[in-house]
């Protein structure tokens, strides 16, 4: 392996017309990372994917792959990167093996009937591979979506919102078969998805982009570490409980109150404490919940709370 | 280069309106040779009125080899209609099914997956053209028999001898085939802006009943430029069925003709290459 980041991004810039969708954007991607690919609706992160697979043309900036200029080196490096653009599409009048086989044999993929089947095994499709996309879910479509992204067995493998549409199980299956991808087989993941937990459970490193631009990027636990986890106290009488805060230490980390719920932000060895308090002056705690911390911390960054 | 063009063709024919061509021409040539099966001594006495009473016929003068002529001249300006259903589909359909993002990030260049889109639309129409040859000569000549071909035009009759006559046959559908080339290259054009065939097929229709409008109105200006229009070069395959045969003036038309197709497809490729793929 000659390079040292399978993705280097530097001041990547799109503008269609006078809106910039993508804003001298910089991205790293290291070999074997799962890579959370993050943002809110509209942040730019499609127009990225698509310039990363050479759909969109980029404005400025440059962008390597493998350590080598996307520009100048396109198809030895799609040759070794597999991807699903938003909702996979395919020939809806085909069926899904027949799907497999045109686009493994433009790839130059191994397309005996045993790989094909190999790969609709690995996505649960292998019972209806002869039948016509067009009869095919949105969820099925999913699975055949990433079936045809590792049919070439890619080193890079983009994947943009692969669980959107599934059931929980199918969801499930998904996030074990990108673990499964990354630890066993070594493929490096670029994920992108809006269901921040997904991101939280898998990916080692992320970044979270907004209007174009990158605002954070680094390893989830230490973007994660640093931040305070929003938690839910749910008490009997709520306002002597806000009484009682307020003429506390605990004012400081009170954030608001809604119903008989008190919602804090506190360090991970807060929460113990503050419950043991509460108790200790009479007061039910009911519940205690913990805010998921990857989607407070995503609220903060792109609401611009915190840089 | 060979692969992109046979998996074109795989998902080419897998489509159903791909046969709507093939169906629409065996329907239509079935009809006219029915038709003239009944009725057409009587177009060939209507035709020779003027020379009956000085010339005696002999011979089956009503034979396959008249019959796809006929049949030729019938259909060939309504062939465009059944090519474009293919052409306009050949870029646009990848955009209307969102199939683009699947083909594109792909390891083969752009320009590699345009010409294999160019050539397997050129090959559909060299089929359409054999198909259309297969019917009106070959089960024609089955049908009606073989014999000399006459043929009428510019006040004249001319009588072709039945061994001089395939080779004109061969040289006219060759030629047919190069002007239907020229329409499925603009639905190809026209393909390459849009999301959606029904643009495309629409621009190409809309174009040729334009460039025909012009043609046929007196203004210096239109007479001028008609020389240029591709359409008036359509119906030059008729000029293998004179005598002499004026080579120079086919010869234009097909440098016209390969001018427009080139043109075509060097700015198609041009665009499809710097476009951005948004859907």
């Amino acid at each position: 392996m000659s390079y040292e980041q399978v993705i280097e991004v530097r001041g990547l810039t799109k503008k269609f017309r006078n809106i910039v969708a993508v804003n001298n954007l910089d991205l790293n991607v290291y070999p074997g990372d799962v890579f959370g690919f993050l943002g809110p609706n509209g942040a730019g992160k499609s127009t990225t994917i698509r310039m990363l697979l050479s759909l969109i043309k980029p404005n400025s900036g440059s962008i390597k792959i493998f350590g080598k200029s996307l520009k100048e080196n396109r198809e030895n490096i799609l040759r070794k990167v597999g991807g699903i653009v938003e909702k996979p599409d395919f020939y809806l009048y085909l069926s899904a093996y027949k799907n497999l086989e045109i686009l493994g044999k433009i790839s130059g993929a191994d397309t005996s009937n045993k790989k094909i089947m190999e790969m609709l095994e690995l996505v649960g499709l292998e019972k209806r591979y002869k039948s016509k996309v067009k009869t095919y879910s949105h969820g099925m479509k999913q699975r055949l979506g990433i079936a045809q992204a590792l049919l070439h067995d890619p080193e890079l493998i983009i994947l943009d919102e692969p669980t959107t549409g599934l059931d929980p199980q199918g969801m499930k299956e998904i996030r074990d078969l990108i673990v499964y991808l990354s630890k066993t087989k070594n493929k490096t993941i670029f994920l992108s998805s809006h269901i921040l937990r997904e991101v939280e459970i898998i990916a080692s490193r992320m970044i979270i982009i907004n209007k174009g631009t990158t605002q954070v990027e680094g390893k989830v636990d230490d973007l994660l570490k640093s931040d305070k986890v929003a938690v839910t106290f749910e008490v009997d009488k709520v306002d002597e409980a806000l009484s009682l805060i307020n003429n506390s230490s605990w004012k400081s980390s009170y954030v608001s109150t809604a119903k008989n719920e008190m919602k804090f932000e506190l360090a991970k060895t807060e929460t113990a404490e503050l419950n043991k308090f509460l108790m200790q002056n009479g007061f039910a705690v009911s519940a205690v919940v913990p805010v998921r911390s990857l989607e407070d911390y995503f609220l903060k960054i792109t609401e611009g709370g915190e840089k | 280069m060979i692969l992109l063009i046979w998996l074109e063709l795989q998902k080419m024919f897998k489509k159903w309106r791909t046969y709507i061509g093939f169906i629409a021409i065996g329907f239509l040539v079935l009809i006219v040779q029915l038709a003239l099966y009944f009725t057409g001594q009587n177009m060939i006495d209507f035709q020779t009125r003027s020379i009956q009473q000085s010339f005696v016929m002999i011979g089956n003068l009503l034979n396959g080899y008249f019959i796809a002529r006929l049949i030729l001249s019938f259909l060939i300006i309504h062939i465009p209609f059944l090519i474009v259903l293919v052409g306009a589909d050949l870029l646009a359909g990848e955009a209307t099914a969102g199939t683009y993002r699947m083909l594109l990030t792909r390891p083969v260049s752009r320009l590699k997956i345009v010409s294999a889109k160019f050539l397997s639309g050129w090959l559909y129409v060299i089929f359409l053209l054999g198909f259309l040859a297969f019917l009106s000569l070959g089960v024609g000549s089955i049908i009606f028999g073989t014999g000399p071909l006459i043929s009428f035009g510019g006040g004249r009759i001319v009588i072709f001898a039945q061994n001089d006559i395939l080779w004109r046959f061969l040289a006219a559908y060759a030629f047919a085939a190069l002007s239907m080339l020229t329409v499925i290259s603009f639905s190809i054009f026209f393909s390459a802006f849009v999301e959606n065939a029904i643009g495309p097929i629409a621009a190409t229709m809309a174009l040729i009943i334009i460039l025909l409008i012009l043609s046929v109105i007196p203004v210096d200006l239109f007479q001028t430029i008609k020389p240029y229009f591709f359409t008036s070069h359509m119906s030059r395959w008729d000029g293998f069925f004179s005598d002499p045969i004026d080579y120079s003036d086919i010869f234009d038309s097909v440098v016209v003709l390969v001018a427009h197709i080139a043109a075509l497809f060097g700015i198609t490729s041009y665009i499809f290459i710097k476009k951005d793929i948004l859907s």
